[in-house]
């Protein structure tokens, strides 16, 4: 278990450098900083100065360690278009992000889960195999078409729900959340559906065949044997045995979720982590993309840590093949 | 019902040729039984004809402006009210006709994709096999590289590497060399399974009788990848690829929808649902429902044929049967 932990932390520290130095060549080697904050107008001290404010006089070994230093504090420097640190810019962005990504795991589990478990058990019903067609549709669908047709249907057409932002927030201490208010949760549905619709195939999929795998163990038949009512054997025997799979897969899907969060919040203007980072794309905005990119590594190395932990949790054999070396 | 088996067959009886080895194997019969890979199949060879002969079929050319008359724009499809022939699904605001910029636009789609899927499958089959092959330092090296490119979505990654190298150009690089980027993004961030899949099936096969017996024959190790592992781990590579192809429509759609993918002047799928985006709430719902199903359809029409085929080169599923 401790030999996992170190291996995946081990695996997440070089992921990291490999990301910072990445994230570092692109804030000093390229481009030109003090004149894409300052344009074309500005007087050659105004340049020494913000030269010297950014540290750009140094060699760029120091730059890196400083750089490194600074991350890990959380610095990233000064944004280029908004003029205020970048740590604070991504520190208000992050609940934004986290509630969309985390309703949207939350709404393709509860959609997910009971479809698998219903296919699983009418395996030759007709719900079933539509329900196999109906996850390839599902997984052929791309965020944002789903987000643009919501917003056609219940925007445009039918005028229930808004097609941008975030609603009302509400602060607890530092972290805003739309969860408390009518017209955030409101905001929230089409954006959490647009992310949830294809990874709902995905669950339902894998719910359908871990089930299908566990309804033929012998225990399950021994039950059957003792004449417990289908219902409980389905639901308490069946499916808690298939619910470890499914949260070491939530996992992996909270991953995929806050990567298509960007998709989804830039078709619904959501003002989120993703959002702040395509407009520093398009704005060239440095300093924004690299600590984007810190953030992205440090975010998804530690999903893969817990993923991986959960794995060794939920199966002893790989505890032992890792152990023994042969991953 | 007896059925011999091919690899029997072919070393009692006189070799049958290749194309009927191919229509009898169990691929090909188990592609015959499952009527959702046929429909697929069949949909996507459709769409991908139309494709490939939208000059002849398409009633405008968005790449010749002269094709175009503004008195025809912001045409309702045929069957609403001012809907006119020939311009079956309506037009766009420059008169342009929504079929023949969904045609054009699926061409640029699909070149896209399939450059993409050439790039990750060669660069991944070809790490992949060298990593397999050597083994040791170079393996190390290589799957290393790969692991930490895992630790993103792919989606993030294509996004990372189109969106970062658009806003570095200048305004004019950037039309110019989007198409290339787009290719090189997707690519780049799907290598690592390629690389992975064929890694895997080289462990497995470098071992045997057949790769020793090259050896000993005095083949160096490029030949011996060449003629006599890649061969045998084709199949594999071969349903990742068309699976990819279904990513790589999906990102260039999505990348391009963000504004890092191909310019506006090119349309593909991706940049005409964009285009249509702005128009969401003018009433002309054609601009944006059009290219939006159509891009699933095209889709859902590579996943079907995907999904079969995964199950049917799936060597589990075909214990007992």
């Amino acid at each position: 278990m401790l030999s996992i932990l170190v291996q995946r932390s081990l695996h997440a520290v070089l992921v990291i450098l490999v990301v910072s130095v990445l994230a570092f060549l692109l804030t000093s080697l390229v481009g030109d900083p003090v004149a894409s904050i300052l344009g074309i107008q500005a007087t050659p001290e105004d340049r020494a100065i913000l030269a010297e404010r950014l540290r750009l006089d140094e060699p760029w070994v120091v730059r890196y360690l400083s750089f490194l230093g600074g991350a890990i504090q959380g610095e990233f420097g000064i944004s280029y278009s908004a003029q205020r640190p970048v740590g604070d810019l991504l520190l208000e962005r992050i609940p934004a992000t986290m509630e969309l990504a985390f309703s949207a795991l939350i709404l393709s589990l509860a959609i997910g889960i009971p479809l698998g478990v219903f296919a699983a058990v009418y395996r030759d019903s007709w719900v079933s195999s539509a329900l196999m067609v109906g996850s390839i549709v599902g997984v052929s669908l791309p965020t944002f078409v789903v987000g643009i047709l919501l917003i056609f249907l219940f925007s445009v057409h039918l005028g229930w729900l808004p097609s941008f932002g975030r609603g009302e927030t509400v602060d607890i201490g530092w972290w805003s959340t739309g969860l408390l208010t009518w017209s955030g949760l409101k905001a929230l549905i089409m954006p959490a559906l647009s992310l949830a619709i294809s990874q709902v195939a995905l669950i339902a999929r894998l719910v359908r065949a871990e089930m299908l795998e566990v309804l033929q163990t012998d225990y399950v038949r021994f039950a059957r044997a003792r004449g417990l009512a289908p219902r409980k054997i389905n639901l308490s025997h069946a499916l808690r045995n298939t619910l470890i799979p499914i949260i070491t897969v939530s996992g992996i899907q909270l991953g995929f979720l806050v990567a298509f969060a960007i998709v989804a919040e830039a078709v619904f203007q959501w003002p989120g982590l993703g959002l702040l980072f395509l407009q520093a794309l398009g704005n060239t905005d440095l300093p924004v993309i690299a600590a984007f990119l810190m953030l992205a590594a440090f975010f998804f190395s530690a999903i893969n840590i817990v993923v991986d932990m959960l794995y060794a949790v939920a199966d002893p054999r790989l505890r032992v093949k890792v152990a023994l070396g042969s991953t | 019902m007896s059925t011999v088996d091919p690899a029997v067959a072919a070393t009692t009886r006189k070799a049958p040729g290749r194309w009927q080895r191919f229509w009898r194997s169990r691929l090909v019969r188990s592609f015959r039984r499952s009527k959702t890979a046929l429909i697929g199949a069949v949909i996507f060879l459709l769409l991908a004809l139309s494709a490939l002969f939208a000059p002849l079929i398409a009633v405008t050319d968005p790449y010749d402006l002269a094709t175009l008359d503004l008195f025809n724009s912001h045409l309702p499809p045929i069957w609403e009210e001012y809907g006119t022939a020939p311009f079956l699904l309506g037009t766009d605001s420059q008169g342009g006709d929504m079929l023949s910029l969904m045609l054009y636009g699926m061409r640029s789609s699909l070149t896209v994709a399939f450059l993409a899927v050439a790039t990750s499958s060669i660069l991944g089959t070809t790490l992949g096999l060298i990593a397999g092959y050597f083994g040791r330092r170079v393996d190390g090296v290589i799957m290393r590289i790969a692991d930490i490119q895992f630790t993103f979505p792919a989606i993030l990654l294509a996004l990372l590497i189109g969106g970062i190298s658009q806003s570095l150009l200048s305004n004019s690089a950037r039309a110019e060399l989007a198409m290339p980027i787009v290719v090189l993004a997707l690519g780049l961030s799907h290598w690592p399974h390629f690389a992975r899949l064929v890694r895997g099936a080289v462990l497995v096969e470098k071992n045997k009788d057949y790769v020793a017996a090259a050896k000993l024959a005095g083949r160096g190790p490029w030949t011996i990848m060449r003629r006599q592992l890649l061969p045998n781990v084709l199949n594999p590579i071969f349903v990742l690829a068309t699976l990819d192809i279904a990513f790589a429509v999906m990102g260039e759609a999505t990348l391009s929808f963000l504004g890092f993918g191909l310019p506006p002047t090119e349309p593909s799928l991706g940049t005409l649902i964009r285009t249509g985006y702005n128009y969401l709430y003018s009433g002309e719902w054609w601009l944006i429902v059009f290219p939006a199903l159509w891009l699933v359809l095209l889709v859902v029409s590579i996943n079907l044929v995907g999904d079969w085929l995964r199950d049917a080169l799936n060597p589990k599923l075909h214990q007992g049967s």
